[in-house]
């Protein structure tokens, strides 16, 4: 099972909306609550982060029996440290995100300790690849 | 608990949802980062901040929060409300600072 969403770089007004599309989803298909709850987590903090950060991206979120596979793929500045980046604190936003309460320099150690895996690719100028990977807990009915 | 009880005995305005304000309250938590709430708060807290913008209401929804209570009279942005009532999930406030209105709550939701 797939689901896309186009994320617009900047659109506070709507940034959450594909976390919670997706963990309306999730609900329906019954995925443990421990599990979507940690998937919503990492998910919401990756969508804020290609709103605040890119100029566009897409969310494309792969469901199977085993696991869910998430990808977020945006053009956007790239990240030049990810080892910085990944630092707690550590934040390049602009003063009038952190007003509204983002760009605390969380969002990164939220995604890496909600999923099971994180996989981080930049290139500078061209943009930023996310994947978060949740295993699913084999089904024993 | 219930969202209502708090409501009637903190003596808090509803901005929004006041159909819905059934839901049970376990706990509360405080603070105005977003990621700090999204990490960290836990489904059944109520979530005092005083953030007034709509990104509040995507967080207490995907976190499962009871309800929001905005502090020191501020109000909530109008879409802020809107959504609130979309997603069935009250939006209160008082006129006291985060301090006293936290004070209060966990006065009374530690006499049960």
């Amino acid at each position: 099972m797939q689901f896309k969403y186009k994320i617009a770089g900047g659109d506070f007004t709507n940034a959450g909306n594909a976390s919670s599309a997706v963990k309306k989803i999730l609900k329906q298909l019954n995925v443990d609550h421990t599990v979507s709850k940690h998937i919503v987590v990492a998910l919401y903090e990756a969508e804020v982060n290609i709103v605040a950060h890119a100029y566009s991206g897409v969310i494309e979120v792969n469901i199977d029996k085993n696991q869910i596979h998430i990808i977020l793929d945006d053009k956007g500045p790239g990240i030049a440290d990810i080892d910085q980046a990944m630092e707690e604190g550590y934040s390049t936003a602009s003063p009038q995100v952190r007003e509204m309460g983002f760009g605390a320099g969380m969002g990164l150690a939220n995604m890496k300790r909600n999923a099971d895996k994180m996989l981080i690719s930049s290139e500078l100028g061209k943009g930023t690849k996310v994947e978060l990977i949740h295993y699913l807990k084999p089904d024993e009915g | 608990m219930k969202t209502i009880d708090l409501v009637k005995a903190l003596d808090l305005k509803v901005y929004s949802g006041k159909d819905f304000l059934n839901a049970e309250v376990s706990g509360g938590y405080v603070s105005d980062l977003l990621s700090d709430v999204m990490g960290n708060a836990k489904e059944g807290q109520v979530w005092i901040t005083l953030q007034t913008h709509k990104n509040v209401m995507a967080v207490a929804s995907l976190k499962d929060l009871p309800a929001i209570i905005v502090v020191k009279g501020y109000k909530p942005d109008e879409d802020t409300m809107k959504k609130s009532e979309e997603e069935q999930l009250p939006i209160l406030g008082t006129d006291l600072d985060t301090f006293t209105i936290c004070g209060r709550l966990f006065e009374l939701l530690n006499k049960q």
